[in-house]
């Protein structure tokens, strides 16, 4: 069954286009990864899948419509916006009361037993935490709740390095126990690497590319040419070639392997190169896939 | 930095999935409206320390309260409205207080959770818009109208006992006693709560919350000016008054005819009776007002963003 399923979801503000009618189709327990520069509509994708946004088009979520049905959807899905959405004034233990007295699926206990591993207090206020407590704290309230679909907006930003990592980690363990579906949007493309079975890219409220994971290790290949086999692999058309310390690195989308082989060093590409060999041939788009790459 | 304060946390191996428990409504509001408590702790600590400083004045004032007993120039009427005098003004001003808190709290009540974000986290959860709108607007309608009624009997007790300790002795204490009806002061307050601060001045409630979930910023401006504009064109276009007449009857009298009609600051002369309220259209019509604004915020909240 399909957890989400858009046709020509579309949203505009005003003139500006955020989402240009996209097609989309998650199933249930797959981990999507939405990549794509600021300004994209990746946001506005999520916020209209948790329904906070009204839109154009046709949108099912867990066989709901979550524009009209937000606070009944919201019993099977959890959102985590970004790191600062915990009200600054709320304490830890007022944040469990409240989540426990109006989720049905929230289990308190658990949500205890994940702050026992933390520094947090109970007694504190969300504005005496860091910013890396706050979405430990964000992350024990939801992953206590036992929920069908998990979405993430940027769920790390301004985070350091060690709670970033953690948190993945903690999201994929989560994830190797239960059959959820996840979908995280965000522009810190290596992190999310080995947490993802899909791969979606978007761009101007366009999907630009749409791959699981496993296509995408059988079907892409980076090559380090030797510099005299330039031609040659040229001749083999990749979709992209970039300059690093003077050679000359190919990428291939459906070029066998063994021809490959001969040509230089073969490895399959990080996202972050296919990104950049997807989006960057545009010229317009200079910004985004220096953004990009250099997150 | 220690591996324990980075731990994310992680899920235990347990697989199945409980059967979800059911959350009546009510428990969805009863959590909507504490919330709102643990927010805005000025609701209540607000009308706390004006009874402190009531109590406080009130301790000084029954220094003097033995002499100006044993005037002989008072007949009994003056002298009941003396006793008397400092348990209306305590209720007076603990009414004007939560009034104050109350229009300060709806005005920020729906912008404030989009100013900071945590409306996203609000609505991550499943709250309906009607929930939380209704459980915002419990606040002025219930909560305040509750709080102003047990901190005012509240005090207006420990003031009669301060008066009945001073007298002690000098046997006057009776005379305080059925001067001051402690029963009948609470009874009338509690419909004079009731009757203007909830239902007579609901527009105002609903007017407030609907310019705070309407308004990107400056909610207090957004609530204020366009009233005041509506008055002034009114006096350049038609030289009438009419609309100022309205909010000042509103504000400051009941409905047509109610108000003036007792002598001197007590509670029955600030609060028209029953059939008054009930007779007159303005009270309907300003409850269909409230009511509509609400289902306005209701619908607003659900579209509004972080601003």
């Amino acid at each position: 069954m399909a957890c989400i399923e858009a046709r020509g979801l579309r949203k505009a503000y005003g003139t500006t286009v955020a989402l240009g009618g996209i097609d989309l189709r998650v199933e249930e327990g797959r981990i999507l990864g939405l990549i794509g520069p600021n300004g994209a509509g990746k946001t506005t994708a999520l916020n209209a899948i948790v329904g906070l946004t009204p839109y154009q088009g046709e949108l099912n979520v867990l066989g709901r419509d979550p524009w009209t049905e937000r606070d009944q959807l919201m019993r099977d899905v959890c959102f985590i916006a970004d790191a600062a959405v915990l009200p600054r004034w709320i304490r830890v233990s007022q944040a469990l009361d409240y989540v426990a007295g109006v989720h049905p699926r929230f289990d308190r206990a658990k949500a205890e037993g994940f702050l026992a591993k933390t520094t947090i207090r109970r007694g504190s206020r969300v504005r005496e935490l860091s910013k890396g407590m706050v979405t430990q704290l964000h992350l024990a309230l939801v992953m206590a709740i036992d929920a069908r679909l998990l979405v993430l907006d940027e769920p790390t930003l301004g985070l350091d390095i060690l709670y970033r990592k953690q948190f993945y980690d903690s999201l994929l363990n989560g994830y190797l126990d239960r059959n959820r579906t996840i979908v995280v949007a965000t522009h810190q493309v290596e992190e999310v690497q080995h947490v993802l079975t899909d791969l979606m890219f978007i761009e101007r409220g366009r999907i630009v590319f749409d791959r699981s994971m496993e296509e995408i290790e059988s079907r892409y290949r980076e090559v380090t040419v030797h510099p005299e086999k330039v031609a040659a692999a040229r001749a083999l058309k990749p979709m992209h070639e970039r300059q690093v310390l003077g050679r000359s690195i190919l990428l291939f989308d459906g070029v066998d392997g063994h021809q490959l082989a001969g040509l230089g060093d073969v490895r399959t590409p990080s996202i972050a190169d296919l990104f950049v060999a997807v989006m960057g041939d545009k010229p317009d788009n200079q910004a985004g896939q220096a953004q990009g790459a250099a997150r | 930095m220690n591996t324990r304060s980075n731990a994310m946390p992680e899920f235990p191996g347990d697989t199945q999935a409980s059967a979800p428990a059911v959350i009546s409504a009510t428990r969805r509001m009863y959590w909507s409206v504490r919330r709102e408590l643990w927010e805005n702790r000025s609701l209540y600590l607000a009308p706390l320390a004006v009874a402190a400083l009531i109590l406080v004045a009130s301790l000084i004032g029954t220094i003097h309260l033995p002499a100006k007993l044993s005037d002989p120039a008072l007949d009994p009427m003056q002298q009941q409205e003396l006793i008397e005098q400092p348990y209306t003004f305590a209720a007076l001003l603990l009414m004007f207080t939560t009034l104050v808190v109350g229009v300060f709290y709806c005005v920020d009540a729906l912008q404030g959770e989009r100013r900071d974000r945590s409306i996203l986290f609000w609505k991550s959860l499943p709250v309906s818009d009607l929930t939380t709108v209704l459980a915002k607007a419990s606040i002025p309608f219930v909560v305040l109208p509750l709080v102003t009624f047990a901190v005012t009997v509240v005090t207006q007790g420990i003031m009669l006992l301060l008066g009945s300790a001073r007298l002690l002795g000098s046997g006057q204490s009776a005379t305080l006693w059925t001067n001051v009806s402690l029963f009948q002061m609470s009874g009338m307050l509690l419909y004079h709560l009731v009757a203007v601060h909830s239902l007579w001045w609901a527009p105002l409630w609903g007017w407030l919350l609907l310019v705070s979930a309407w308004a990107r910023r400056a909610a207090f401006l957004w609530a204020t000016l366009p009233l005041l504009a509506i008055g002034i064109l009114e006096k350049i276009a038609f030289n009438t008054s009419h609309f100022a007449a309205l909010l000042g009857s509103r504000f400051l009298g009941g409905p047509e005819g109610a108000a003036s009609s007792g002598k001197g600051m007590s509670m029955a002369s600030l609060t028209p009776a029953p059939g008054q309220f009930l007779a007159s259209p303005g009270f309907w019509i300003g409850l269909a007002f409230a009511a509509a604004c609400l289902a306005a915020a209701v619908r607003l909240r659900r579209y509004r963003e972080p601003v």
